[in-house]
C-alpha cells in the first residue's frame, strides 16, 4: 500500500535520534569529568531540574518548552523547503518588541480580545522580520543564511534600544518593559507558570502535520527542499515561492514564540531574553528530522535539559552555557547519521537554484 | 603483431548485484587506434577506468610495456603514460585553456613559461588553441580538442577516448576522428570506444567487441563487416526499425512568431529569431548542436523560460522531459508514487481541492508500472533505486498521464541502451499518432532522421526549417552554421 | 593627532579581525566550502589568546589563538568535508559548540561574569619611515604585528591562490570538484586543508581582537564579526586583494559608530550597533549578481 514517506521506516527513526542524545549527554559527562566536576551530582542537579518534581515540570519545563517547540516547528518547515533560516533568534525578538508595544496599549481591551491581538503582533513582526532575507535571496540572490544571522545582531540591538528607550518601564531605571497589563496575558494554569502557549503550540504542530502529510502544496514544500530543478521542470511549482513562503511562515512562528514568551512567561521585555531560543531551535527541529510531531517531543526533551541546565550551575557550578555543546554534539550527530539531512545544503546554498 | 603496451587481463567488477566485467581482456599495441565497441552498459567505460585508475578492478591484471602495475590513481595512470578523454567535457570553464591544462599536467599554472608551454604542446600535437582562451567559451570541436591536449599534457604514450564524437555534430566529429589519426602517426596508440560501428569501421586498426562484460572477439579492422559486427555486440541480429505509421497530421497546436529568448546563465546562446509551427500528429526533429539554443526554446514552450520578444500559442496540455533525467526529470529520493504526485500538480484525481489521496494514487503508479512495463518491485520504491532505463520509463509514463496534446522531448535517450532507445523512440511515435504534437532534440542527427518526420535546424540561436526529404549532408552543414566555421581550423 | 587620523586608525585596528577572517573564509570558499563554524574558531581564538597572554604573554596568546581556531575547524572539516554532511548546518553547529564551550571554560577559568579581565596585549609597532607619511601613515603602518601579518597574508593568499600548483587545484576544486577529480586533485584533502588554514586564520583574528583591540574577553564577544567575514567575501569577489579592501571598508563602517556616537548624541548608540549588519545587507544586494560564486561553493 501505498505510505506517506514520512511513515516509511519508522524502526529507524528513532534510533538515530537516540544515538544522538546519548552521544551528546556522553560528551557532557566527559566534560565534566575533565573540568573536575563530580559528574553524578551535576546529572542529579540536571535531574532535579527538569523532572524532579511536579513543579519543575510544570513551572520550568513546560514554559521552557513552548517557544522551542513554535521555533522548531517552523525551522522544521523552512529546511523542509530548503530555506537555511537560521535567524529564528531575531525573529523571536522583533515579534517579542511588537507584542510588547501591542501589549502596553491593549490594557483596557477585553481578555479574549487583546490575547489574540498580542500574539498576532508578534506573529506579523516575525513574519515581516523574515521578509528581509526573503526579499533578499529571491529578488537579489543573498544567501538566507547570511542575512538571517546578521539580521540576529540587528534585533538584539533594537531590543537593547526599546528597552532603554521607547518602551522602557516608568521609572526609566531598570532596562526592561513595564509589565503587561492582565488583559494582554495569556491565561496560566492555576499554581503554575504553565500558560495557554502550550495548547497553541501543540495545534500548530498538529495543524503543520497534516499540511505536510495530506495536502499537495505540503508535498511540493518537500519536493522543493529536496531539488528546486526537479520541482520546477517536472512538478510545474515555482520553487522560489515555496522558498520564500516557508521562510516567512519559520519567521512568524519565531515572532509567535517571542509573543507567547512576553505575555505568557516573562510579561515583560528585556535584554536577553532569549537563552538562544533560535539556536536550540534548530536542534530541536533536526533531532526530530523536522517532522512536526517529532518536534514536539524533541523540544520538551531540549526544554528540559536547559530547565536542568539551569539547575546545574545553581546547585553543583556547572556553567548553564555547557548545554550548548550538548545540543552542538547533536546536530553534529543527526548531520553525520543521515543520508538526507547531509545532502540537503546544496540546493540551499547555490544562488542558481532560485 | 607488435609488442603490447597496455595490457588488461581477466578484469573482473561488480556493482552492488550487478557484475559490470566477467573476465575482461583488452591489449592496445604500440602505434594502433583499437576500437572498443559495444551497447552502452556493455562495460566499455568501466574497462577503461579501470586502466585509467578511476576505478579499482576487483580482479585481474594490468601491464604496462609487459610489466605488471597497479594504478591507484588517475595520477598514478599519467605517470605511466596514459591519459584519457571522458565523454563528457571534463574542464573548467572558468578557467583558461592555459590553466586547464596546468590543472591535468601538474604544471606551476603561472604566466608566460606555462603560455608557451601549452602552444609548443599544442603545436607538436598538431592541434593548435589558443592557450588565454576560457575553455567555457570554445565551441565543442575545440573543447573536445582541449580535453585531448590535457590527456596527451604529461607525455601521454597511451590515449584513451570514451565516445568522444559523442558531443560533436557530424562534420567536427569527422575532423576529430582525422586529429586521431594525426596522433597515431606521431606515436601514441589510442582506445577509442565507440557505440557507433560507422567510427570503429573508418579509423581503428583493430576492433574489439565488449557485451555485457565479456570480449567477444578481436581482430583487425580490415577484415570486419557490419553485420558481424552488429550481431556480436547485440548478442542477436539487430532488430528492425519499426514500420513508420504516419498519423494524420491535424491542426497547428504549437504556433510561434519572431521568437527571441535570452541564454541561460550557462553561457548557452539562446534564441534570436524563431517561427514555426507544429501540428498534432507530427514528430517534429529539433536538430542542433549542444548549446544552440534547443534548451531554452523547449524550455519556452514548455512554459519554463519567458521569452523577450515574440509569442508562443501552444495548445495544452503540455508535457516535458528533460534531459538530465536525475537532476530534473524526477526526485531520486522520492518514491514512484511521489514522483507521479508531483509530475501531475492539482490536476490529477487524487488531488482534490489540494488534499491528497495517496492510496488513489498508489493504485495508479501501480498501474502504470504495468502499462509502461516498468521493473520496480512496486510504486513504493524510491525512484533512484530504478536503472536508467527504467528511470526513463517512468518519467514517460508521467509525461503521457497528462494526455499531452504537446511532447516536448530534449535528448530523451541519454545514457540508455539501444534496446531502451528504440523503445523510447518508439513512444514517441506512438504518442504522435494517437495526436500529440511531438518536438524532439536527439544530438545523434542519424536517429533523428529514423523518429522524425521533418527537421528543424538550431544553428548559433536562428532557426531554419529544412525542406521535406533533406539528407543528412544538408542538415549537418546547416547545423554548423557560424559556430562550425571557427572551429573549423 | 587630528581626527581623521584618529578615525583611520581605528578603522584599521577594527579591520585586522575582519580581514584575518575573510582571508581564510576567502581559501576555503575557493575550495568550496563555506564555514560558518568561523565565528566559533575566531571565539576559541578569543579565548585561546585570552588564556595564552594570562599564562605566558601576548605571543603565548598568539600562538594559543592559532591553534585553537584550528582546533574548531578540524572538527567542522571533518564533518562537512570527511564525511561530507551539509556545511551550513556543521558551521552552525560548530559555532554553537564553540559559543558553549569558550563560555564554559571562560566561566571556570576566570569566575563568575562581570569581572572585567586586563590582559597583556601587543604593542603598536611604527615602521619607521613609513608611519610619518601624512593622513595615512599612522593608520597603516602604526598597528600592532598582526595588522603587518595580515597586509602578508593577503599576498601570500594571492600568491598561494593564483601562482601555485596547489592554489590552481584548489580552485578547481571549488569550481567543480567533479572535474578537478578527474584531473587528479584531491579533492577532500585539499578542501580539509583548506578549511583547516581558514580556521587558523580565524583564530587569529580572535586574537587581534582580544590582544589589539579590546584588551579583555567577553562571552559571545566576537558579536557575528565571523559571519561578517563570509559576507566580507562575497563582497571582495572571492579575490584576496578586493576582500582585503573589503574588510578595510567595513572596518571603517564599524569605526564610524564610535565617531558618530561622540558627535550625535541624541541618537541612540543601539542604531549606530546595527549599522555594520544593515550596511553589509545593504552591499550584499548590490553586489551579488556582478560578482560570480566558486561554481561548487557549499556542495558537499
Amino acid at each position: 500500500m501505498p505510505q506517506d514517506p514520512q511513515l516509511r521506516s519508522h524502526g529507524h527513526a528513532l534510533r538515530t535520534p537516540l544515538l544522538a542524545l546519548g552521544i551528546g549527554l556522553a560528551v557532557l559527562v566527559l566534560g565534566l569529568a575533565t573540568a573536575g566536576y563530580p559528574p553524578l551530582p551535576a546529572l542529579a542537579a540536571l535531574w532535579r531540574g527538569a523532572l524532579g518534581s511536579p513543579d519543575a515540570i510544570l513551572s520550568a519545563l513546560l514554559p521552557r518548552a513552548i517557544p522551542l517547540i513554535l521555533i522548531g516547528l517552523g525551522i522544521g518547515l523552512a529546511f523542509r523547503a530548503g530555506a537555511f533560516n537560521i535567524g529564528a533568534e531575531g525573529q523571536f525578538y522583533a515579534g517579542a518588541i511588537a507584542a510588547t508595544w501591542v501589549g502596553l496599549a491593549l490594557g483596557t481591551w477585553p481578555r479574549l480580545v487583546a490575547v489574540p491581538t498580542v500574539l498576532l503582533a508578534g506573529f506579523a513582526a516575525g513574519l515581516a522580520w523574515a521578509a528581509v532575507p526573503a526579499l533578499l535571496r529571491v529578488r537579489f540572490g543573498v544567501l538566507e543564511v547570511i542575512s538571517t544571522l546578521l539580521l540576529n545582531f540587528v534585533a538584539e540591538a533594537l531590543v537593547s534600544w526599546m528597552v532603554l528607550g521607547p518602551l522602557q518601564e516608568s521609572k526609566h531605571t531598570y532596562p526592561q518593559s513595564d509589565p503587561l497589563p492582565w488583559a494582554a496575558r495569556l491565561p496560566q494554569f492555576p499554581g503554575s507558570r504553565l500558560h495557554l502557549g502550550l495548547l497553541v503550540a501543540l495545534c500548530l504542530a498538529l495543524a503543520l502535520w497534516l499540511f505536510g502529510r495530506r495536502t499537495l502544496a505540503g508535498f511540493q514544500l518537500r519536493a522543493v527542499g529536496l531539488s528546486p530543478a526537479a520541482a520546477r521542470v517536472m512538478g510545474g511549482v515555482r520553487p522560489e515561492r515555496f522558498f520564500a513562503a516557508a521562510l516567512l511562515v519559520s519567521g512568524a512562528f519565531a515572532g509567535l514564540a517571542g509573543a507567547s514568551e512576553v505575555s505568557g512567561t516573562t510579561f515583560a521585555l528585556f535584554q536577553n531574553l532569549s537563552p538562544g531560543f533560535g539556536f536550540t531551535g534548530i536542534a530541536v527541529a533536526l533531532l526530530a528530522r523536522l517532522h512536526p510531531l517529532g518536534i514536539v517531543a524533541t523540544g520538551l526533551l531540549f526544554a528540559g535539559l536547559e530547565a536542568g541546565a539551569g539547575a546545574m550551575q545553581r546547585d553543583a557550578g556547572v556553567p548553564a552555557v555547557a548545554v550548548y555543546v550538548v545540543e552542538a554534539v547533536v546536530i553534529l550527530t543527526i548531520v553525520l547519521a543521515d543520508p538526507a539531512a547531509r545532502r540537503a545544503g546544496a540546493a540551499a546554498t547555490d544562488p542558481a537554484s532560485r | 603483431m607488435p609488442a603490447a603496451l597496455l595490457t588488461l587481463t581477466a578484469i573482473r567488477k561488480r556493482y552492488g548485484s550487478t557484475e559490470a566485467l566477467k573476465g575482461a581482456d583488452f591489449s592496445l599495441a604500440r602505434g594502433e587506434i583499437h576500437a572498443l565497441l559495444g551497447e552502452n552498459g556493455a562495460g566499455k567505460s568501466t574497462l577503461m577506468k579501470i586502466a585509467f585508475g578511476l576505478v579499482q578492478p576487483d580482479g585481474g591484471r594490468i601491464l604496462v610495456d609487459g610489466a605488471e602495475v597497479i594504478i591507484r590513481n588517475p595520477l598514478a595512470a599519467r605517470r605511466l603514460g596514459i591519459g584519457m578523454v571522458h565523454q563528457h567535457f571534463t574542464d573548467i570553464p572558468v578557467f583558461t585553456v592555459a590553466e586547464n591544462i596546468a590543472l591535468a599536467a601538474g604544471w606551476p599554472p603561472s604566466g608566460r613559461g606555462l603560455r608557451d608551454r601549452v602552444r609548443r604542446l599544442a603545436e607538436e600535437a598538431g592541434l593548435p588553441l589558443d592557450p588565454d582562451a576560457l575553455a567555457g567559451e570554445l565551441s565543442a570541436g575545440l573543447r573536445q580538442r582541449l580535453e585531448v591536449l590535457k590527456a596527451l599534457a604529461g607525455h601521454a604514450r597511451i590515449l584513451l577516448l570514451d565516445e568522444p564524437t559523442s558531443v560533436l555534430p557530424p562534420s567536427e566529429a569527422d575532423t576529430f576522428l582525422g586529429l586521431v589519426q594525426r596522433l597515431r602517426d606521431r606515436g601514441v596508440a589510442t582506445v577509442l570506444i565507440t557505440h557507433k560501428l560507422q567510427e570503429a569501421l573508418a579509423v581503428a586498426d583493430r576492433i574489439t567487441v565488449l557485451r555485457a562484460g565479456e570480449v567477444i572477439q578481436t581482430g583487425a579492422a580490415q577484415s570486419e563487416r557490419p553485420e558481424t559486427l552488429a550481431t556480436a555486440m547485440l548478442g542477436t541480429a539487430p532488430a528492425r526499425p519499426a514500420p513508420r505509421i504516419r498519423a494524420a497530421v491535424g491542426e497547428v497546436v504549437i504556433n510561434a512568431r519572431d521568437l527571441a529568448i535570452p541564454g541561460a546563465a550557462g553561457g548557452g546562446t539562446g534564441i534570436r529569431n524563431a517561427s514555426f509551427q507544429v501540428r498534432a500528429g507530427e514528430v517534429v526533429g529539433l536538430a542542433a548542436v549542444e548549446g544552440n539554443g534547443q534548451r531554452e526554446l523547449l524550455r519556452a514552450l514548455a512554459g519554463l523560460a519567458r521569452p523577450a520578444r515574440g509569442t508562443i500559442q501552444v495548445t495544452g496540455p503540455v508535457s516535458f522531459i528533460p534531459e538530465d533525467r536525475t537532476s530534473e526529470g524526477q526526485i531520486g529520493e522520492l518514491s514512484l508514487t511521489e514522483n507521479l504526485v508531483l509530475s501531475q500538480g492539482r490536476a490529477a484525481p487524487w488531488a482534490q481541492h489540494g488534499w491528497l489521496d495517496w492510496p488513489a494514487a498508489g493504485r495508479r503508479a501501480g498501474e502504470l508500472l504495468e502499462r509502461f512495463d516498468i521493473r520496480a518491485p512496486g510504486p513504493d520504491v524510491a525512484a533512484e533505486r530504478l536503472s536508467g532505463g527504467n528511470q526513463q520509463r517512468q518519467i514517460i509514463a508521467n509525461a503521457m498521464e497528462r494526455r499531452p496534446r504537446v511532447l516536448l522531448a530534449e535528448n530523451p535517450v541519454r545514457g540508455l541502451d539501444l534496446r531502451a532507445t528504440a523503445e523510447v523512440y518508439d513512444r514517441l511515435r506512438r504518442a504522435a499518432a494517437e495526436g500529440a504534437a511531438v518536438l524532439v532534440h536527439l544530438p545523434d542527427l542519424d536517429d533523428l532522421l529514423d523518429v522524425a518526420d521533418r527537421i528543424l535546424v538550431l544553428a548559433a540561436g536562428e532557426l531554419i526549417p529544412m525542406p521535406e526529404g533533406a539528407g543528412r549532408d544538408l542538415i549537418g552543414r546547416t547545423m554548423l552554421g557560424t559556430r562550425g566555421q571557427a572551429a573549423a581550423g | 593627532m587630528d581626527l581623521l587620523e584618529t578615525f583611520l586608525t581605528a578603522a584599521v585596528r577594527v579591520a585586522t579581525p575582519l580581514l584575518l577572517a575573510a582571508l581564510g573564509e576567502t581559501i576555503a570558499e575557493r575550495a568550496g566550502v563555506i564555514n560558518l563554524g568561523i565565528e566559533g574558531a575566531m571565539l576559541a581564538g578569543a579565548l585561546g589568546a585570552a588564556l595564552g597572554a594570562t599564562a605566558g604573554g601576548p605571543l603565548l596568546g598568539v600562538a594559543a589563538a592559532t591553534a585553537a581556531g584550528l582546533c574548531i575547524s578540524l572538527l567542522f572539516a571533518v564533518v562537512a568535508v570527511r564525511f561530507r554532511a551539509n556545511q551550513i548546518i556543521t558551521g552552525t553547529a560548530v559555532t554553537l559548540a564553540a559559543v558553549g564551550l569558550t563560555g564554559a571554560i571562560y566561566r571556570d577559568a576566570y569566575g563568575a561574569e562581570g569581572v572585567g579581565l586586563s590582559l597583556p596585549t601587543l604593542g603598536i609597532l611604527p615602521v619607521p619611515g613609513l608611519s610619518r607619511i601624512p593622513v595615512l601613515g599612522e593608520a597603516l603602518f602604526a598597528q600592532s604585528a598582526l595588522t603587518y601579518a595580515a597586509y602578508l597574508l593577503v599576498a601570500c593568499c594571492w600568491w598561494l591562490l593564483y601562482r601555485t600548483s596547489w592554489g590552481l587545484g584548489l580552485r578547481a576544486a571549488g569550481e567543480a570538484a567533479e572535474h578537478a577529480r578527474a584531473s587528479g586533485v584531491a579533492v577532500a584533502r585539499v578542501r580539509m586543508i583548506a578549511v583547516l588554514i581558514g580556521g587558523a586564520l580565524a583564530g587569529l583574528a580572535g586574537a587581534s581582537l582580544v590582544l589589539a583591540q579590546v584588551g579583555t574577553f567577553a562571552e559571545k564577544m566576537t558579536a557575528g564579526r565571523g559571519f561578517i567575514a563570509i559576507a566580507i567575501v562575497v563582497l571582495g569577489g572571492w579575490h584576496p586583494v578586493r576582500v582585503a579592501l573589503a574588510a578595510l571598508f567595513f572596518g571603517a563602517a564599524m569605526a564610524l559608530q564610535f565617531l558618530f556616537q561622540s558627535f550625535l548624541l541624541g541618537v541612540p548608540y543601539q542604531l549606530f550597533l546595527m549599522l555594520p549588519y544593515l550596511l553589509t545587507l545593504l552591499v550584499l544586494a548590490g553586489a551579488w549578481g556582478r560578482t560570480r560564486a566558486p561554481g561548487d561553493l557549499g556542495r558537499s
